[in-house]
């Protein structure tokens, strides 16, 4: 049932040019500003790396800083899509169709997200493509890479649950939209922003704990965290469309 | 045994009774009506039979199942268009009928045909290539139908299905809402008298979240009896020689020559007021049974239900 609506949302999205946007503004802005400059930079000062005893390899010069904006580029792209997930359903009164449905609102929660974290986990694959085009010129680092890879995708999950509990609070998709910008954005700075490294607000930032997938260390600390809040997030998603039955 | 049955549904918002002790029961293949003023609860009411809201007292079952205690295995028999129908515009009237099926749990290989099926009985077949959101609202009434039927459930619930819809089309809607009767249990809600008429088999009017009045068409039509007659004359004879007629009770002139006759419920008086017509040749020119209309109906019910005590008087609650 839960892929039933997962698949509903991803053709309703790229029914429309919304989705495609996304995909082709992701594509673009990856490549251009998060790809091609790393290059270019490392190629300028790849004549003098070989003084160094141990110099920094492709993957650690360009793939991670990629990826770690690619994170970043998640942060944006989540608010234009939570802003369909659920309020927009509401505000067009198709919710009814599925609440309706012999389906729980567990499904429809997990449904939501599979859509969500799908569009996320394809912007993820442009970062993998470019990095995967560099077996042209040299060799990678597949520990870092994939290291990399999998903080992204843990990321990703947990970005799509927030945007999803955000979508399930407001009917209003605007609302919706900036909420989920604030929150994501705000907790996305604080990562650096506080340099106090013991600081709890520090902690809660979804973009510092991927700091250790960017240097290749993988920590079950950030996974736990990125877990943890993915299913805070959905619990609390289910239990705020339960509240609509209850409350009307 | 009753397709759909509630208990003595509650519900309230905040301080506010949106329904009380309401009792209703669908048998198979009958069409009923849901009958009240906006405000009066109809909406909250199907809103608790489909698992939209939860009610605060009472029990509902669906075929048998309880809705509140095993709620996917009842919705599965339940077939439901909100006042508003749930569309997804940018879908396809097929892509939207397809996904509503599997949402119901239809199985993959009967899939084809049971869109196909749904399509051909709401006369969606020349459209099921167009997207929900250019279709015009007699089409995206029919879609939001076909979303209902498409899994064969054995209720249907349909609230206000008409509204919004030119006289063509609510006639065209009211012919498929009966042939889905035939096979169907059908519960739709109106605030129009008519349309109870032309479709309905039962009637349940609905009156500040009480439930009024239950009964048969037939049932309504006799509630409805007004004991009176409506009659003209050209040359119209003195008020006081009709009252002498055995049976008429009174009397009063609408217009030169237009007349309300009341008569006692035991005694008509057509036949005698026609054959004086001709007797005297008054020039008879219209006589005709009047109906309460629907709002006397109405107040007819809902007095007669506070003077019962069947129900407290509803003050300052759900008045539109």
């Amino acid at each position: 049932m839960m892929m039933t609506i997962a698949r509903k949302d991803l053709r309703s999205l790229f029914a429309t040019p919304l989705g495609w946007m996304v995909l082709a503004v992701a594509a673009f802005i990856t490549a251009f500003y998060f790809f091609l400059p790393w290059i270019d930079a490392y190629l300028a000062i790849e004549p003098r790396l070989g003084e160094l005893a141990n110099p920094p390899g492709i993957t650690e010069a360009i793939v991670a800083p990629m990826c770690r904006s690619v994170g970043l580029l998640l942060v944006l792209i989540v608010p234009l899509l939570s802003m369909r997930a659920v309020s927009e359903e509401r505000r067009n009164h198709t919710l009814t169709l599925l609440v309706s449905a012999p389906v729980s609102m567990t499904e429809i929660v997990l449904g939501k997200f599979i859509a969500l974290s799908t569009v996320l986990w394809l912007v993820c694959c442009l970062p993998v493509l470019m990095a995967l085009s560099l077996y042209a010129g040299g060799r990678l680092d597949l520990g870092l890479f994939a290291a990399n890879i999998g903080g992204l995708i843990l990321l990703g999950a947990a970005l799509a649950a927030v945007g999803v509990a955000v979508s399930t609070s407001t009917r209003n998709p605007i609302i919706t939209a900036v909420v989920t910008l604030c929150l994501l954005l705000g907790s996305w700075i604080m990562g650096f922003a506080i340099t106090d490294p013991s600081s709890v607000l520090r902690y809660l930032s979804v973009g510092d704990h991927y700091e250790g997938f960017y240097r290749g260390l993988v920590d079950t600390a950030d996974i736990a965290f990125y877990l943890l809040l993915t299913l805070a997030a959905l619990g609390l998603a289910i239990r705020r469309l339960d509240r609509d039955r209850l409350q009307g | 045994m009753p397709t759909l049955s509630a208990v003595s549904l509650s519900r309230r918002f905040g301080a506010r009774s949106a329904v009380r002790n309401v009792s209703l029961a669908l048998k198979q293949g009958e069409v009923a009506g849901l009958l009240g003023p906006n405000g009066a609860g109809k909406t909250t009411t199907m809103q608790m039979l489909t698992g939209n809201l939860a009610p605060h007292h009472g029990q509902i079952s669906v075929m048998g199942i309880d809705l509140l205690q095993a709620p996917k295995a009842a919705k599965a028999h339940i077939g439901y268009l909100p006042e508003i129908a749930p569309l997804y515009r940018e879908l396809t009237v097929d892509e939207y009928l397809r996904f509503a099926a599997r949402l119901h749990g239809v199985p993959a290989a009967a899939l084809r045909a049971a869109v196909e099926a749904a399509k051909e009985r709401c006369g969606l077949a020349e459209v099921g290539r167009r997207c929900l959101g250019v279709l015009s609202k007699g089409y995206q009434q029919r879609a939001g139908i076909a979303q209902a039927i498409v899994h064969n459930p054995p209720v249907v619930i349909l609230d206000e299905p008409t509204v919004g819809l030119d006289p063509i089309q609510i006639r065209e809607i009211r012919a498929l809402i009966r042939a889905i009767g035939d096979a169907h249990s059908v519960l739709l809600s109106t605030h129009i008298l008519p349309e109870v008429e032309a479709t309905c088999d039962r009637v349940h009017i609905m009156h500040h979240g009480h439930l009024v009045y239950s009964d048969s068409i037939q049932g309504l039509h006799e509630r409805r009896q007004a004991h009176r007659l409506l009659v003209e004359w050209r040359t119209p004879p003195d008020p006081a020689a009709l009252t002498a007629i055995p049976g008429i009770a009174e009397v009063a002139a609408l217009a030169p020559g237009r007349f309300h006759v009341r008569f006692h419920p035991d005694a008509d008086p057509t036949d005698a007021l026609l054959r004086l017509s001709l007797a005297h040749d008054w020039g008879l020119q219209l006589i005709e049974p009047a109906h309460a209309s629907l709002e006397e109906v109405f107040v007819k019910l809902t007095q007669s239900e506070a003077a019962d005590g069947a129900a407290p008087p509803a003050t300052g609650a759900g008045r539109p």
